[in-house]
Protein backbone atom coordinates (compact mmCIF):
# COMPACT_ATOMS: atom_id res chain seq x y z
CA UNK A 1 0.00 0.00 0.00
CA UNK A 2 1.21 3.39 -0.89
CA UNK A 3 2.03 5.45 1.69
CA UNK A 4 -0.51 8.18 2.77
CA UNK A 5 -1.10 10.91 5.61
CA UNK A 6 -4.27 11.04 7.82
CA UNK A 7 -6.34 13.93 9.10
CA UNK A 8 -9.48 13.39 11.28
CA UNK A 9 -11.80 16.16 10.18
CA UNK A 10 -13.38 18.24 12.97
CA UNK A 11 -15.66 20.14 10.94
CA UNK A 12 -17.05 19.93 7.43
CA UNK A 13 -16.14 22.94 5.97
CA UNK A 14 -12.47 22.31 6.38
CA UNK A 15 -12.04 18.54 4.93
CA UNK A 16 -14.13 20.09 2.29
CA UNK A 17 -11.83 22.76 1.70
CA UNK A 18 -8.86 20.66 1.81
CA UNK A 19 -10.08 18.00 -0.74
CA UNK A 20 -11.44 21.20 -3.20
CA UNK A 21 -7.85 22.83 -3.22
CA UNK A 22 -4.88 21.82 -3.99
CA UNK A 23 -4.67 17.98 -2.94
CA UNK A 24 -5.93 15.63 -5.33
CA UNK A 25 -4.53 12.81 -4.02
CA UNK A 26 -6.96 13.48 -0.93
CA UNK A 27 -9.78 10.78 -0.91
CA UNK A 28 -12.51 11.19 2.01
CA UNK A 29 -12.41 7.98 4.22
CA UNK A 30 -15.80 6.76 6.00
CA UNK A 31 -16.31 3.06 7.42
CA UNK A 32 -13.18 2.06 5.03
CA UNK A 33 -14.96 -1.19 4.19
CA UNK A 34 -14.42 -0.64 0.22
CA UNK A 35 -12.06 2.32 0.25
CA UNK A 36 -9.27 0.24 2.46
CA UNK A 37 -9.54 -2.93 0.47
CA UNK A 38 -8.94 -0.96 -2.70
CA UNK A 39 -6.14 0.68 -1.16
CA UNK A 40 -4.70 -2.73 -0.66
CA UNK A 41 -5.78 -4.20 -3.69
CA UNK A 42 -3.35 -0.86 -5.42
CA UNK A 43 -6.55 0.12 -7.18
CA UNK A 44 -6.58 3.25 -4.99
CA UNK A 45 -4.07 5.39 -3.77
CA UNK A 46 -4.53 8.62 -2.32
CA UNK A 47 -1.85 10.42 -0.45
CA UNK A 48 -3.87 12.00 2.17
CA UNK A 49 -6.90 10.37 3.54
CA UNK A 50 -9.67 12.66 5.40
CA UNK A 51 -11.70 10.73 7.96
CA UNK A 52 -15.06 12.05 7.95
CA UNK A 53 -16.84 9.26 9.82
CA UNK A 54 -16.28 12.06 13.18
CA UNK A 55 -18.09 14.95 11.66
CA UNK A 56 -21.78 15.12 13.88
CA UNK A 57 -23.63 13.43 10.62
CA UNK A 58 -24.52 10.57 13.16
CA UNK A 59 -28.19 10.93 13.67
CA UNK A 60 -31.09 9.59 11.59
CA UNK A 61 -33.96 12.74 12.77
CA UNK A 62 -37.53 13.12 12.11
CA UNK A 63 -38.34 15.89 9.88
CA UNK A 64 -41.54 18.25 10.31
CA UNK A 65 -42.80 17.23 7.15
CA UNK A 66 -43.02 13.53 8.08
CA UNK A 67 -40.20 12.42 6.36
CA UNK A 68 -36.25 11.14 7.44
CA UNK A 69 -33.20 13.22 8.04
CA UNK A 70 -30.39 10.26 7.56
CA UNK A 71 -26.96 11.67 8.27
CA UNK A 72 -24.07 10.46 6.10
CA UNK A 73 -22.00 9.02 8.84
CA UNK A 74 -25.09 6.91 10.41
CA UNK A 75 -23.44 2.99 10.21
CA UNK A 76 -25.60 0.63 7.73
CA UNK A 77 -26.01 -1.61 10.79
CA UNK A 78 -27.65 1.35 13.24
CA UNK A 79 -29.97 2.56 10.23
CA UNK A 80 -31.22 -1.29 9.60
CA UNK A 81 -32.36 -1.01 12.87
CA UNK A 82 -33.84 2.07 13.49
CA UNK A 83 -37.37 2.04 14.47
CA UNK A 84 -38.97 4.28 12.40
CA UNK A 85 -36.60 3.13 9.54
CA UNK A 86 -38.35 -0.33 10.33
CA UNK A 87 -41.70 0.54 10.73
CA UNK A 88 -42.24 3.20 7.69
CA UNK A 89 -39.56 1.89 5.41
CA UNK A 90 -39.29 -1.46 5.84
CA UNK A 91 -37.64 -1.56 2.07
CA UNK A 92 -34.66 0.38 3.39
CA UNK A 93 -34.06 -1.75 6.41
CA UNK A 94 -34.50 -5.03 4.31
CA UNK A 95 -31.88 -3.68 1.69
CA UNK A 96 -29.73 -2.78 4.12
CA UNK A 97 -29.73 -6.49 5.84
CA UNK A 98 -29.81 -8.07 2.59
CA UNK A 99 -26.01 -6.15 2.06
CA UNK A 100 -22.77 -7.48 3.39
CA UNK A 101 -22.12 -8.99 6.75
CA UNK A 102 -23.01 -8.20 10.58
CA UNK A 103 -19.40 -7.22 10.70
CA UNK A 104 -19.36 -5.13 7.48
CA UNK A 105 -22.52 -3.25 8.69
CA UNK A 106 -21.05 -1.84 11.78
CA UNK A 107 -18.24 -0.08 10.09
CA UNK A 108 -20.08 1.26 6.59
CA UNK A 109 -22.01 4.36 6.61
CA UNK A 110 -24.35 5.55 4.84
CA UNK A 111 -22.57 7.99 2.39
CA UNK A 112 -19.62 5.51 2.05
CA UNK A 113 -22.78 2.89 1.02
CA UNK A 114 -23.56 5.53 -1.58
CA UNK A 115 -19.52 5.86 -2.93
CA UNK A 116 -18.45 2.06 -3.30
CA UNK A 117 -17.30 1.21 -6.15
CA UNK A 118 -18.04 -1.66 -8.80
CA UNK A 119 -16.47 -5.17 -7.57
CA UNK A 120 -16.02 -6.23 -11.19
CA UNK A 121 -13.17 -8.53 -11.56
CA UNK A 122 -10.76 -6.82 -13.97
CA UNK A 123 -11.66 -3.60 -11.80
CA UNK A 124 -10.33 -4.69 -8.60
CA UNK A 125 -7.07 -6.23 -10.39
CA UNK A 126 -4.77 -3.90 -11.21
CA UNK A 127 -3.15 -6.09 -13.67
CA UNK A 128 -5.81 -6.27 -15.50
CA UNK A 129 -6.93 -3.73 -18.44
CA UNK A 130 -10.10 -1.42 -17.11
CA UNK A 131 -11.74 1.77 -18.89
CA UNK A 132 -12.76 2.86 -15.15
CA UNK A 133 -9.59 2.45 -13.64
CA UNK A 134 -7.51 3.90 -16.28
CA UNK A 135 -9.52 5.76 -18.78
CA UNK A 136 -8.96 4.14 -22.48
CA UNK A 137 -6.84 0.71 -21.30
CA UNK A 138 -9.97 -1.09 -22.34
CA UNK A 139 -12.85 -3.41 -20.91
CA UNK A 140 -12.03 -7.13 -20.71
CA UNK A 141 -15.12 -8.16 -19.07
CA UNK A 142 -17.03 -7.27 -22.32
CA UNK A 143 -15.85 -10.34 -24.03
CA UNK A 144 -14.40 -12.16 -21.09
CA UNK A 145 -16.08 -12.55 -17.32
CA UNK A 146 -19.38 -10.86 -17.23
CA UNK A 147 -22.07 -13.26 -15.98
CA UNK A 148 -22.64 -10.68 -13.34
CA UNK A 149 -22.32 -7.55 -15.46
CA UNK A 150 -24.69 -5.54 -16.41
CA UNK A 151 -27.50 -5.92 -19.45
CA UNK A 152 -29.30 -2.60 -19.62
CA UNK A 153 -27.76 1.45 -19.78
CA UNK A 154 -24.30 -0.22 -20.27
CA UNK A 155 -21.44 1.24 -22.95
CA UNK A 156 -18.36 0.03 -25.15
CA UNK A 157 -16.46 1.16 -22.65
CA UNK A 158 -18.08 -0.48 -19.47
CA UNK A 159 -20.13 -3.01 -18.19
CA UNK A 160 -20.14 -3.08 -14.53
CA UNK A 161 -22.86 -2.51 -11.98
CA UNK A 162 -23.26 -0.82 -9.59
CA UNK A 163 -23.06 -2.94 -5.83
CA UNK A 164 -25.02 -0.94 -3.58
CA UNK A 165 -28.12 -2.81 -2.02
CA UNK A 166 -29.39 0.17 0.19
CA UNK A 167 -28.70 2.79 -3.00
CA UNK A 168 -31.75 0.85 -4.59
CA UNK A 169 -34.08 0.89 -1.79
CA UNK A 170 -33.39 4.69 -2.07
CA UNK A 171 -33.85 4.94 -5.75
CA UNK A 172 -37.59 3.42 -5.40
CA UNK A 173 -37.87 5.49 -2.25
CA UNK A 174 -37.26 8.82 -3.85
CA UNK A 175 -34.81 10.00 -1.45
CA UNK A 176 -32.43 12.65 -1.77
CA UNK A 177 -29.06 13.36 -1.73
CA UNK A 178 -28.11 16.33 0.73
CA UNK A 179 -24.09 17.42 -0.66
CA UNK A 180 -22.43 20.12 0.22
CA UNK A 181 -19.38 21.29 -1.40
CA UNK A 182 -17.05 24.24 -2.72
CA UNK A 183 -20.06 26.33 -3.95
CA UNK A 184 -22.06 25.34 -1.07
CA UNK A 185 -24.85 22.90 -0.27
CA UNK A 186 -27.10 21.57 -2.66
CA UNK A 187 -29.42 18.79 -3.18
CA UNK A 188 -29.75 15.47 -5.58
CA UNK A 189 -32.81 13.66 -5.76
CA UNK A 190 -32.03 9.88 -6.68
CA UNK A 191 -31.35 8.41 -9.28
CA UNK A 192 -29.26 11.56 -9.98
CA UNK A 193 -26.29 10.40 -8.42
CA UNK A 194 -25.02 7.92 -9.87
CA UNK A 195 -24.08 7.85 -13.80
CA UNK A 196 -24.24 5.43 -16.44
CA UNK A 197 -21.37 5.18 -17.95
CA UNK A 198 -20.99 6.40 -21.52
CA UNK A 199 -17.87 7.23 -22.78
CA UNK A 200 -16.50 8.34 -19.04
CA UNK A 201 -16.97 5.39 -17.03
CA UNK A 202 -14.39 6.60 -14.34
CA UNK A 203 -16.77 8.51 -13.18
CA UNK A 204 -19.44 6.84 -11.17
CA UNK A 205 -21.20 9.58 -9.84
CA UNK A 206 -22.41 13.54 -11.03
CA UNK A 207 -20.04 14.45 -7.38
CA UNK A 208 -17.28 17.32 -8.10
CA UNK A 209 -13.89 16.96 -5.97
CA UNK A 210 -14.33 18.23 -2.59
CA UNK A 211 -18.37 17.35 -2.78
CA UNK A 212 -19.21 15.96 0.73
CA UNK A 213 -22.51 13.62 0.83
CA UNK A 214 -24.00 14.68 4.30
CA UNK A 215 -27.03 13.36 4.66
CA UNK A 216 -30.11 11.37 2.50
CA UNK A 217 -33.73 12.88 3.11
CA UNK A 218 -36.45 10.19 2.60
CA UNK A 219 -39.74 11.72 1.31
CA UNK A 220 -42.63 10.91 3.89
CA UNK A 221 -44.00 7.25 3.78
CA UNK A 222 -47.10 7.21 2.30
CA UNK A 223 -49.64 5.95 4.18
CA UNK A 224 -51.36 3.16 1.73
CA UNK A 225 -48.31 1.97 0.33
CA UNK A 226 -46.45 -1.60 1.26
CA UNK A 227 -42.83 -2.10 0.51
CA UNK A 228 -39.85 -4.63 -0.15
CA UNK A 229 -36.46 -5.73 -0.97
CA UNK A 230 -35.95 -8.99 -2.43
CA UNK A 231 -32.32 -10.01 -3.37
CA UNK A 232 -31.18 -13.23 -5.61
CA UNK A 233 -27.99 -13.99 -4.96
CA UNK A 234 -25.45 -17.29 -6.04
CA UNK A 235 -25.86 -18.01 -2.37
CA UNK A 236 -27.59 -17.31 0.56
CA UNK A 237 -25.87 -14.49 2.08
CA UNK A 238 -23.02 -12.02 1.87
CA UNK A 239 -22.70 -12.08 -2.16
CA UNK A 240 -23.46 -9.28 -4.16
CA UNK A 241 -26.80 -9.16 -5.86
CA UNK A 242 -27.45 -11.20 -8.90
CA UNK A 243 -30.27 -9.17 -9.62
CA UNK A 244 -32.48 -7.59 -6.51
CA UNK A 245 -35.30 -5.44 -6.83
CA UNK A 246 -36.60 -2.29 -3.93
CA UNK A 247 -40.28 -1.98 -4.73
CA UNK A 248 -43.33 -0.07 -3.30
CA UNK A 249 -46.90 -0.15 -4.25
CA UNK A 250 -50.15 1.27 -3.28
CA UNK A 251 -53.56 -0.06 -4.36
CA UNK A 252 -56.99 1.38 -5.19
CA UNK A 253 -59.94 0.72 -3.45
CA UNK A 254 -61.07 -1.54 -6.40
CA UNK A 255 -57.50 -3.19 -6.36
CA UNK A 256 -55.87 -1.96 -9.13
CA UNK A 257 -52.66 -0.33 -9.03
CA UNK A 258 -53.00 2.95 -8.00
CA UNK A 259 -48.63 3.73 -7.62
CA UNK A 260 -45.91 1.28 -7.70
CA UNK A 261 -42.20 2.15 -7.57
CA UNK A 262 -39.57 -0.22 -8.57
CA UNK A 263 -35.74 0.04 -8.42
CA UNK A 264 -33.20 -2.93 -9.71
CA UNK A 265 -29.93 -3.08 -8.31
CA UNK A 266 -27.39 -5.88 -10.47
CA UNK A 267 -28.52 -5.41 -13.53
CA UNK A 268 -26.64 -1.79 -14.23
CA UNK A 269 -23.65 0.78 -13.59
CA UNK A 270 -26.43 2.72 -11.50
CA UNK A 271 -29.39 1.69 -9.37
CA UNK A 272 -32.31 1.30 -12.67
CA UNK A 273 -35.85 3.21 -11.59
CA UNK A 274 -38.39 1.15 -13.38
CA UNK A 275 -39.96 3.93 -14.90
CA UNK A 276 -41.63 2.38 -17.76
CA UNK A 277 -43.04 -1.13 -15.80
CA UNK A 278 -43.95 2.32 -13.19
CA UNK A 279 -46.12 3.60 -16.09
CA UNK A 280 -47.34 0.53 -17.58
CA UNK A 281 -48.85 -0.43 -13.85
CA UNK A 282 -50.45 2.84 -13.27
CA UNK A 283 -54.56 2.02 -13.05
CA UNK A 284 -53.86 -2.22 -14.04
CA UNK A 285 -55.44 -4.60 -11.63
CA UNK A 286 -53.10 -6.35 -9.21
CA UNK A 287 -52.56 -9.48 -10.61
CA UNK A 288 -49.46 -11.90 -12.00
CA UNK A 289 -50.16 -11.15 -15.77
CA UNK A 290 -50.48 -6.84 -14.80
CA UNK A 291 -46.89 -7.11 -12.93
CA UNK A 292 -45.27 -9.44 -16.03
CA UNK A 293 -46.59 -7.23 -18.58
CA UNK A 294 -44.71 -4.03 -16.64
CA UNK A 295 -41.38 -6.06 -16.15
CA UNK A 296 -41.59 -6.88 -19.85
CA UNK A 297 -41.69 -3.77 -20.85
CA UNK A 298 -39.54 -2.25 -18.91
CA UNK A 299 -36.74 -5.40 -19.94
CA UNK A 300 -37.12 -4.60 -23.50
CA UNK A 301 -34.60 -2.27 -23.12
CA UNK A 302 -32.15 -4.96 -21.94
CA UNK A 303 -29.05 -5.94 -24.16
CA UNK A 304 -27.58 -8.66 -22.07
CA UNK A 305 -24.17 -9.87 -23.14
CA UNK A 306 -23.03 -13.62 -23.75
CA UNK A 307 -23.12 -15.19 -20.32
CA UNK A 308 -25.65 -12.80 -18.19
CA UNK A 309 -28.59 -13.07 -20.32
CA UNK A 310 -30.47 -15.39 -17.94
CA UNK A 311 -30.95 -12.22 -15.92
CA UNK A 312 -33.31 -10.98 -18.28
CA UNK A 313 -36.02 -13.73 -17.01
CA UNK A 314 -34.51 -13.49 -13.38
CA UNK A 315 -35.42 -9.59 -13.56
CA UNK A 316 -38.91 -10.55 -14.64
CA UNK A 317 -39.76 -13.66 -12.51
CA UNK A 318 -38.90 -11.41 -9.38
CA UNK A 319 -40.67 -8.68 -10.49
CA UNK A 320 -43.80 -10.82 -10.80
CA UNK A 321 -43.49 -12.68 -7.03
CA UNK A 322 -42.24 -9.20 -5.23
CA UNK A 323 -45.39 -7.33 -6.93
CA UNK A 324 -47.67 -10.43 -6.17
CA UNK A 325 -46.35 -10.28 -2.33
CA UNK A 326 -46.84 -7.11 -1.69
CA UNK A 327 -50.46 -7.00 -3.53
CA UNK A 328 -51.45 -9.67 -1.69
CA UNK A 329 -49.76 -7.83 1.99
CA UNK A 330 -51.62 -4.71 0.54
CA UNK A 331 -54.99 -6.90 0.64
CA UNK A 332 -54.67 -8.01 4.13
CA UNK A 333 -53.65 -4.51 4.95
CA UNK A 334 -56.92 -3.17 3.50
CA UNK A 335 -59.35 -6.24 4.88
CA UNK A 336 -60.30 -6.67 1.72
CA UNK B 1 6.52 6.87 6.17
CA UNK B 2 3.41 9.04 8.30
CA UNK B 3 2.97 7.81 11.25
CA UNK B 4 0.53 8.94 13.77
CA UNK B 5 0.15 8.41 17.89
CA UNK B 6 -3.05 6.79 18.98
CA UNK B 7 -3.59 4.90 21.92
CA UNK B 8 -6.10 1.62 21.58
CA UNK B 9 -7.77 0.34 25.21
CA UNK B 10 -6.73 -3.61 24.23
CA UNK B 11 -8.73 -5.94 26.60
CA UNK B 12 -9.19 -3.45 29.77
CA UNK B 13 -5.25 -2.67 28.98
CA UNK B 14 -4.05 1.03 27.74
CA UNK B 15 -1.47 1.19 24.72
CA UNK B 16 0.24 4.32 23.58
CA UNK B 17 1.39 3.66 19.88
CA UNK B 18 2.84 4.93 17.18
CA UNK B 19 1.58 3.81 13.94
CA UNK B 20 2.48 3.50 10.39
CA UNK B 21 -1.08 4.99 8.75
CA UNK B 22 -1.03 1.85 6.79
CA UNK B 23 -1.50 -0.19 9.81
CA UNK B 24 -4.73 -2.49 10.60
CA UNK B 25 -6.37 -2.61 13.43
CA UNK B 26 -5.24 -6.87 13.05
CA UNK B 27 -1.66 -6.01 11.89
CA UNK B 28 -1.65 -3.42 15.27
CA UNK B 29 -2.75 -6.23 17.78
CA UNK B 30 -0.98 -8.85 16.47
CA UNK B 31 2.41 -7.44 15.18
CA UNK B 32 2.92 -4.89 17.81
CA UNK B 33 0.55 -5.78 20.66
CA UNK B 34 1.33 -9.89 20.42
CA UNK B 35 -2.27 -10.72 20.63
CA UNK B 36 -2.69 -13.28 17.75
CA UNK B 37 -5.76 -14.25 18.60
CA UNK B 38 -7.70 -12.38 16.23
CA UNK B 39 -6.70 -14.16 13.02
CA UNK B 40 -5.37 -13.01 9.49
CA UNK B 41 -7.35 -14.99 7.06
CA UNK B 42 -8.06 -13.22 3.64
CA UNK B 43 -7.22 -9.57 4.49
CA UNK B 44 -9.60 -8.20 2.65
CA UNK B 45 -13.24 -8.71 4.83
CA UNK B 46 -14.59 -11.58 3.04
CA UNK B 47 -13.60 -14.56 5.68
CA UNK B 48 -14.25 -13.04 9.21
CA UNK B 49 -11.54 -14.72 11.02
CA UNK B 50 -10.02 -11.19 12.29
CA UNK B 51 -13.17 -10.69 13.74
CA UNK B 52 -12.75 -7.87 17.37
CA UNK B 53 -15.34 -5.93 18.69
CA UNK B 54 -14.11 -1.95 18.47
CA UNK B 55 -16.12 0.04 21.50
CA UNK B 56 -18.64 -3.16 21.43
CA UNK B 57 -19.27 -3.83 18.03
CA UNK B 58 -17.92 -6.92 16.28
CA UNK B 59 -15.54 -5.40 13.22
CA UNK B 60 -13.47 -7.20 10.62
CA UNK B 61 -10.20 -5.54 12.27
CA UNK B 62 -8.36 -6.15 8.72
CA UNK B 63 -10.12 -3.13 6.89
CA UNK B 64 -9.79 -1.29 10.14
CA UNK B 65 -7.20 1.72 10.08
CA UNK B 66 -5.73 1.54 13.67
CA UNK B 67 -4.92 5.50 13.42
CA UNK B 68 -8.64 6.55 12.39
CA UNK B 69 -9.59 5.01 15.78
CA UNK B 70 -7.77 6.98 18.12
CA UNK B 71 -9.44 6.25 21.92
CA UNK B 72 -10.91 3.20 20.49
CA UNK B 73 -12.06 0.39 23.31
CA UNK B 74 -11.38 -3.24 21.87
CA UNK B 75 -12.24 -6.96 22.85
CA UNK B 76 -10.52 -9.67 21.14
CA UNK B 77 -10.99 -13.06 21.87
CA UNK B 78 -7.69 -12.72 24.86
CA UNK B 79 -9.90 -10.58 26.62
CA UNK B 80 -13.56 -12.52 26.88
CA UNK B 81 -12.38 -14.98 29.88
CA UNK B 82 -12.66 -14.25 33.39
CA UNK B 83 -9.41 -12.99 35.05
CA UNK B 84 -9.30 -15.92 36.98
CA UNK B 85 -9.45 -18.05 33.44
CA UNK B 86 -12.71 -19.25 33.11
CA UNK B 87 -13.61 -19.12 30.18
CA UNK B 88 -16.58 -16.97 28.43
CA UNK B 89 -19.81 -18.64 27.76
CA UNK B 90 -19.24 -19.21 24.11
CA UNK B 91 -16.03 -20.48 24.41
CA UNK B 92 -16.82 -23.25 26.36
CA UNK B 93 -19.37 -24.14 24.00
CA UNK B 94 -17.48 -24.23 21.14
CA UNK B 95 -15.14 -26.72 23.50
CA UNK B 96 -18.24 -28.70 24.41
CA UNK B 97 -19.85 -29.00 20.74
CA UNK B 98 -16.64 -29.50 19.14
CA UNK B 99 -17.52 -26.27 16.81
CA UNK B 100 -14.05 -26.58 14.84
CA UNK B 101 -11.77 -28.87 13.33
CA UNK B 102 -7.84 -26.93 12.38
CA UNK B 103 -9.62 -23.96 14.89
CA UNK B 104 -7.90 -21.37 12.26
CA UNK B 105 -11.30 -19.29 12.06
CA UNK B 106 -12.81 -19.87 15.59
CA UNK B 107 -11.40 -16.70 17.79
CA UNK B 108 -13.16 -15.19 14.50
CA UNK B 109 -16.03 -16.58 15.06
CA UNK B 110 -16.62 -16.50 18.71
CA UNK B 111 -15.95 -13.04 18.61
CA UNK B 112 -18.52 -12.68 16.07
CA UNK B 113 -21.33 -14.47 18.20
CA UNK B 114 -20.57 -12.11 21.25
CA UNK B 115 -21.20 -9.19 18.91
CA UNK B 116 -24.18 -11.10 17.19
CA UNK B 117 -25.87 -12.46 20.50
CA UNK B 118 -25.43 -8.23 21.70
CA UNK B 119 -27.58 -7.08 18.51
CA UNK B 120 -30.07 -9.94 18.94
CA UNK B 121 -30.82 -9.03 22.52
CA UNK B 122 -30.83 -4.81 21.22
CA UNK B 123 -33.58 -6.15 19.15
CA UNK B 124 -32.00 -5.99 15.97
CA UNK B 125 -33.34 -7.69 12.67
CA UNK B 126 -31.96 -9.75 10.07
CA UNK B 127 -32.55 -9.79 6.23
CA UNK B 128 -34.47 -13.52 7.43
CA UNK B 129 -36.52 -11.92 10.55
CA UNK B 130 -39.87 -12.46 9.12
CA UNK B 131 -41.59 -9.23 11.17
CA UNK B 132 -39.03 -6.29 11.10
CA UNK B 133 -41.31 -4.38 13.19
CA UNK B 134 -41.66 -6.47 16.64
CA UNK B 135 -38.07 -6.55 18.06
CA UNK B 136 -36.44 -9.63 18.42
CA UNK B 137 -35.41 -9.20 21.97
CA UNK B 138 -34.96 -12.49 22.93
CA UNK B 139 -31.88 -14.56 21.69
CA UNK B 140 -33.05 -17.35 22.78
CA UNK B 141 -35.94 -17.23 19.86
CA UNK B 142 -33.58 -17.13 17.50
CA UNK B 143 -33.78 -19.98 14.46
CA UNK B 144 -30.99 -21.97 13.39
CA UNK B 145 -32.04 -19.61 10.33
CA UNK B 146 -31.42 -17.00 12.29
CA UNK B 147 -28.19 -17.87 13.57
CA UNK B 148 -26.61 -19.00 9.91
CA UNK B 149 -27.77 -15.69 8.16
CA UNK B 150 -26.27 -13.53 11.31
CA UNK B 151 -23.12 -15.43 11.20
CA UNK B 152 -23.01 -15.20 7.16
CA UNK B 153 -19.62 -13.06 7.92
CA UNK B 154 -17.63 -15.71 9.19
CA UNK B 155 -16.02 -18.92 6.98
CA UNK B 156 -15.04 -21.80 8.10
CA UNK B 157 -13.59 -23.94 5.90
CA UNK B 158 -13.08 -26.77 7.72
CA UNK B 159 -17.07 -26.90 7.62
CA UNK B 160 -17.76 -26.82 10.73
CA UNK B 161 -20.83 -25.31 10.87
CA UNK B 162 -23.11 -28.19 12.01
CA UNK B 163 -21.49 -28.13 15.22
CA UNK B 164 -21.62 -24.15 15.30
CA UNK B 165 -24.99 -23.30 15.07
CA UNK B 166 -25.90 -25.36 18.06
CA UNK B 167 -22.61 -23.68 20.09
CA UNK B 168 -24.19 -20.17 19.45
CA UNK B 169 -28.00 -21.73 20.13
CA UNK B 170 -26.64 -23.34 23.46
CA UNK B 171 -25.33 -20.12 24.99
CA UNK B 172 -28.28 -18.10 23.24
CA UNK B 173 -30.20 -20.34 25.63
CA UNK B 174 -31.97 -22.94 23.34
CA UNK B 175 -31.21 -26.25 23.34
Amino acid sequence: MRPFAYERAEEAAGAIATLTDGAPGAMYLGGGTNLVDLMKLGVAAPDLLVDVSHLPHDRVEQLPDGGLRIGAAVLNSTLAADRTVRERYPVLSQALLAGASGQLRNLATVGGNLLQRTRCAYFMDVSKPCNKRVPGSGCPAREGDHRNHAIIGHSEACVATHPSDMAVALVALGATVEVRGAAGARTIPLPGLHRLPGDAPERDTVLDPGDLITAVVLPPSAPGAVSRYRKIRDRASYAFAVVSIAALLELDEDGAVREARIAFGGLAHAPWRALVAEEELRGLPATAESFGRAADAELAQARPLRDNGFKVPLARNLTVRTLGELAAQAERRSGR
Amino acid sequence: MPTNDITLTVNGERHDLSLDTRTSLLDALRERLDLTGAKKGCDHGQCGACTVLLDGRRVNSCLVLAVAHDGAEITTIEGLAEPDGELHPLQTAFVEHDAFQCGYCTPGQICSAVGMLAEAAAGWPSVVTEDLVADATDPAALSDGEIRERMSGNLCRCGAYAHIVPAIADVAGRR
